[in-house]
């Protein structure tokens, strides 16, 4: 190995940006990378080379066609043996890709892993340090914050309760391990197992849910929301470009979330226009209310339509995550008075289709983030790919402790298991603090002779 | 240079548990070495519980053992009991327990020492060190005898500031019946070292003609009886005898808890901090008040003596509530106490300001070890002293500390928490602190540290040379039994059936086979027609081993590879955290206050974040220091 290099762990991630395009790349890099390239391919690639070839998942199924390129070390970007593979850009597909790569021993790219790992092997120059350590800063802090927006609310309350659970269960393997002198309750094994089962089911209707959240997030989600008759459907109209929506002067004209697939910014986007929320004695409009709210609950960012010749309107949701809130405020061209744009609110007119360009950009950021520099950060979907792949690690992990739990002679193994499991989960909550099992058993049980 | 004054590579302060395998070490590694002790009489003394292992503490024990230590022969010339701990378990967290007579074994840790070549012993109390320029220079004695090294290793145990505390009744001293070391405590508290404070308890010892017998279970060893030394054996241990188990009830817990303002935890006499796992029966009835009974161990204290060491009772009690809770108890009820309880107070140094080699950052070539450093357990004690004293002469000599990783051994495990995270309570080892269990077993002790010893000279050649024979053997073996294929033909059907469960599909190398659950040594050789009856039983045990876990192995070694690398990652000692751009306050404060020897240690440091570790290698990478010796 050429002198000063250092070949550490493989890792992946998407290289162009995310969404739909002509292209994505997934990167490889790592020790072995040209390895797993071959479970990958069926093939041994030649370095610098392009060669057409079938990407395969670990079960011999073919994802996709493309090319794929070895990058001998350390003739890469990172220095490191690195393989770009080059496939359509559905982000579906570079998904797979990734999980498959996952599946095979690599693990997501942290942010700004790839850069760091190119600035430690001389790759990048010196006087570029700075910039790294602000690269890798601000994607922390992005990938973050896009973390906490794809697992807000219900998802992330189950998975801390699984880990708590989890965590439990440790003390108690550990305390039948370290302390089998001791004349303590210890939780039965069967117990034990029997409690495993519960938490792998529950764990495997969150993956579910994960995996769809995933689907429906091939992109992202918008809705939009607002009191009746604020605009809404005519503002779905506008950016979808065609009438998917009945737009008409009765409020309460809209039941049924409506829906359209367009593109901000090479991200495929699911519009959801809902019902106007306003008490109702209707009942097909109460439950129309009821889906919206659903809808609203679900979507990675709600635009909140308001009137602006209309003082009613003007209301401020309530039961609807601050953060995901862009408050758009239509029909201008009805108002003499001149409103200029901020982060959360956007002047438009549906009508008169102005203020729509400037909408559209804003939402584009807030879907890409602001990440211009050469590596791409976390967005809600490959943070979510993330979690899926944390998700069905901590499965995998919790089966084999179950399998192992049903013989005495494995506690120790079953205890492995489960550490490996609540540190997948750890990955989706981002904590890192080591836990503090022996102060749990100290405090639950009467140690000492 | 007055005559008085005698030049040693190495001073080792204290003879127990530390300070003999600080002293055997150095001196098997050839360095001219003085073991200074207020009392040679007291070299080996086992000052708490007669016993030596346990899970966790037995890991420790095999470690040193592996690399020349002496505890594990000693426990073996002196062990009137043992067990093997979690039998029923994996080979991970077997465990092995010896009950001690404490004569034997005392004289067995003194013979090693009497007759170790380069190791000579000296009997005064140590009044003072002598510093030049934060450099250690030698040490001074009571009697103002000057002794010169270039390395000093203190293990002074509980004995600095040592207070002991009976009821309301305190007075100062080292262990019951020895003076406290004052006059060095004073002078090491001028020294620029955090000092804090920890206590912890004896029980009283009883006179075992005073107990019925006839009421309590008896606990006797396990058959065969298990050997602690990788060189040593069942003939070398003395005569065998059983322990016994009785029960506090609710009319003990009732005096408890009536006297309990008597207690010195209880009315504010101490404020110091003894350990979760080993609370005193004040402890145990208050915080577990639903619990109507407490279990105690009796453990015989010797073959020569009547006395016997309570376990699970320690308390500070004044005596009369002790004699009177004691006789509450089933088999007690006319026991007669030798010797009462006792809480001790004693100092201790904050560990995180040592460098992972155990020495001092505050005083080059001062070592620390033991229960100085805020542990607790001979165990505990004797592992740190076998690394002081390796690197101790390792300074003399101008070369690299030898500290063990975390993946290596547990010693690397205990080092590491006490310099990268301190303690609050006595440090004690529970198998459950090392995150690469599974590697770290007591039966490969030998296969991962013997070469490590032998290389840094402090194996015996006789030692070695078992040790090398072993390990060529395993390897063969293991050879054979990868390249030996079982034939679906050649296996007898019924066999097949009651082993395996199932039909060969195809052929099967032995250790494949061997690496399934259902399959064990004894039915591999059923399964095949090769001859495995030459192999020893050390060597198929660990063969069996390696198999089962090899799945669990694979993957720990992938992260130790991780670890590995990180920990090649030196941060310099006179790095500047506060100056490093992009760090948050938290990780500067907490890296200045540690100061972290790898990049590895650093980012074991609660609250360091891998985006912190990311910036510190940018910060490394960029600002180019110069090399560290």
């Amino acid at each position: 190995m050429p002198k000063n290099i250092t070949q550490k762990e493989l890792i992946c991630a998407l290289a162009t940006p995310p969404g739909k395009g002509a292209l994505a790349i997934v990167r490889l890099s790592g020790k072995d990378a040209h390895a797993i390239a071959k479970k990958i391919t069926h093939k041994s690639l030649a370095p610098r080379q392009a060669s057409y070839t079938n990407f395969y998942n670990h079960d011999g199924a073919v994802l996709d066609q493309g090319l794929a390129i070895y990058f001998q070390t350390p003739a890469s970007f990172t220095g490191e043996e690195v393989i770009e593979f080059h496939c359509h850009g559905n982000p579906l597909v570079a998904d797979l890709l990734l999980k498959t790569l996952c599946n095979l021993g690599a693990r997501l790219a942290a942010p700004g892993e790839f850069s760091l790992r190119a600035f430690l092997n001389n790759k990048i120059d010196l006087a570029q340090a700075e910039a790294i350590a602000d690269l890798i800063n601000s994607t922390t802090e992005q990938a973050v914050r896009t973390a906490t927006r794809s697992m807000q609310g219900a998802f992330s309350e189950r998975v801390q309760e699984v880990l708590t659970q989890l965590i439990q269960m440790r003390m108690h393997i550990e305390a039948h391990l370290d302390f089998p002198d001791e004349e303590i309750d210890r939780q039965q094994i069967e117990q034990l197992v029997s409690q495993l089962t519960k938490l792998k089911h529950f764990l495997n209707e969150l993956l579910q849910q994960a995996k769809l959240g995933e689907r429906l997030q091939t992109g992202a989600t918008i809705a939009i929301a607002g009191k009746p008759n604020a605009g809404k459907s005519s503002l779905l109209n506008v950016l979808a470009q065609s009438e998917v929506a009945i737009v008409t002067e009765v409020p309460g004209t809209t039941r049924d979330p409506l829906s359209a697939d367009i593109e901000i910014q090479g991200i495929a986007v699911r519009l959801i226009d809902t019902a106007g929320l306003r008490e109702t004695q209707d009942i097909v409009e109460a439950k129309g209310i009821q889906r919206a709210q659903q809808a609203l609950a679900q979507a990675d960012l709600v635009l909140w339509l308001t009137d602006v010749s209309n003082e009613d309107s003007q209301i401020v949701p309530s039961g609807i995550d601050a953060a995901k809130i862009i408050y758009v405020h239509n029909k201008v061209d009805l108002s003499a008075e001149k409103k200029y744009n901020d982060d959360e609110n956007i002047y438009i007119s549906a009508k008169a289709q102005t203020g729509i360009d400037e909408l559209l950009q804003q939402l584009g950021e807030h879907l890409i983030g602001d990440n211009n520099i050469r590596e791409q950060g976390d967005t809600p979907f490959l943070a979510r790919g993330r979690h899926v792949v944390a998700l069905q690690q901590a499965q995998e992990n919790i089966h084999s402790a179950q399998q192992r739990l049903s013989n005495s002679q494995e506690l120790e193994l079953a205890a492995e298991d489960l550490r490996l499991a609540q540190q997948n989960l750890g990955e989706i909550t981002g904590e890192f603090t080591p836990d503090d099992l022996l102060g749990k058993i100290f405090s639950e049980f009467c140690i000492g002779k | 240079m007055t005559a008085s004054q005698q030049q040693y590579d190495v001073i080792i302060i204290g003879g127990g548990h530390a300070g003999t395998e600080a002293a055997l070490a150095a001196a098997r590694m050839g360095a001219q070495t003085l073991l200074i002790t207020h009392n040679i009489e007291t070299i080996g003394q086992m000052s708490c519980n007669p016993a030596i292992g346990g899970i966790g503490k037995s890991h420790l024990v095999k470690e040193i053992d592996a690399m020349g230590g002496a505890m594990a022969l000693a426990a073996d010339y002196g062990g009137i009991q043992f067990r093997v701990l979690n039998s029923r378990k994996g080979p991970a967290v077997r465990a092995t327990r010896a009950q001690a007579d404490r004569v034997l074994y005392k004289a067995a840790i003194r013979q090693q020492v009497e007759n170790q070549a380069n190791l000579q012993m000296f009997q005064q109390a140590v009044d003072d060190l002598l510093i030049e320029q934060d450099c250690i220079r030698g040490i001074v004695t009571q009697s103002g005898l000057t002794f010169l090294a270039k390395s000093v290793v203190l293990t002074t145990g509980t004995f600095l500031g040592g207070k002991i505390h009976i009821g309301n009744d305190n007075y100062a001293a080292g262990r019951a019946g020895d003076p406290p070391a004052t006059t060095l405590a004073n002078r090491l508290r001028e020294l620029s070292l955090r000092v804090g404070r920890l206590k912890t308890g004896t029980p009283p010892r009883i006179d075992g003609r005073t107990i019925d017998y006839s009421q309590l279970e008896t606990q006797p060893g396990d058959e065969p009886i298990p050997v602690f030394s990788f060189m040593g054996s069942a003939a070398l241990h003395p005569k065998q005898v059983n322990c016994f188990i009785t029960y506090t009830n609710e009319t003990t817990h009732d005096i408890i808890k009536q006297d309990l303002s008597l207690s010195p935890m209880y009315n504010g006499n101490i404020d110091s901090t003894g350990p979760r796992y080993c609370p005193s029966i004040e402890d145990k009835v208050t915080r577990f008040a639903d619990r109507n009974q407490h279990q105690i161990f009796i453990e015989p204290e010797g073959l020569k003596t009547h006395e016997v060491y309570p376990n699970g009772i320690s308390t500070s009690l004044p005596f009369e509530t002790q004699q009177k809770f004691v006789r509450s108890v089933k088999g007690f009820e006319n026991a007669h106490i030798t010797r009462p309880g006792y809480a001790i107070e004693y100092d201790y140094f904050d560990p995180r300001d040592l460098q992972p080699s155990l020495e001092t950052k505050a005083i080059e070539g001062l070592f620390f070890a033991g229960q100085i450093n805020g542990t607790t357990g001979y165990e505990e004690a004797a592992a740190q002293g076998m690394v002081a004293g390796i690197n101790a002469v390792r300074r003399t000599q101008e070369l690299d500390a030898w500290v063990p990783r975390r993946d290596q051994a547990y010693i690397g495990v205990m080092i590491d928490d006490l310099v990268t995270s301190g303690t609050i309570e006595p440090y004690r080892m529970f198998t459950s602190r090392a995150e690469f269990r599974l590697l770290l077993r007591q039966d490969n002790a030998d296969l991962r540290l013997s070469e490590t010893a032998h290389e840094l000279g402090c194996l015996p050649a006789a030692q070695w040379q078992a040790f090398s024979e072993k390990r060529e053997v395993l390897e063969t073996q293991q050879q054979r039994l990868k390249s030996s294929y079982v034939q679906p033909s050649e296996v007898d059907a019924d066999l097949e059936e009651k082993i395996l469960g199932k039909k060969l599909k195809h052929e099967y190398s032995m250790y494949e086979l061997l690496r399934r659950p259902e399959v064990n040594f004894e039915n591999l050789q059923q399964l095949s027609s090769l001859d495995l009856s030459d192999i020893p039983a050390e060597v198929s045990e660990q063969l069996e081993i390696q198999a089962k876990y090899a799945g669990y192995i694979e993957r720990q070694n992938t992260e130790v590879e991780k670890v590995a690398q990180q920990e090649e990652v030196k941060l310099p000692q006179d790095l500047n955290y506060t100056a490093i751009t992009g760090l948050s306050n938290e990780a500067k404060q907490k890296l200045m206050e540690i100061k972290p020897h790898t990049i590895g240690q650093a980012a074991r440091i609660s609250g360091i974040t891998p985006s912190t570790i990311s910036l510190l290698l940018v910060h490394l990478k960029s600002k180019p220091t110069r090399k560290s010796a």
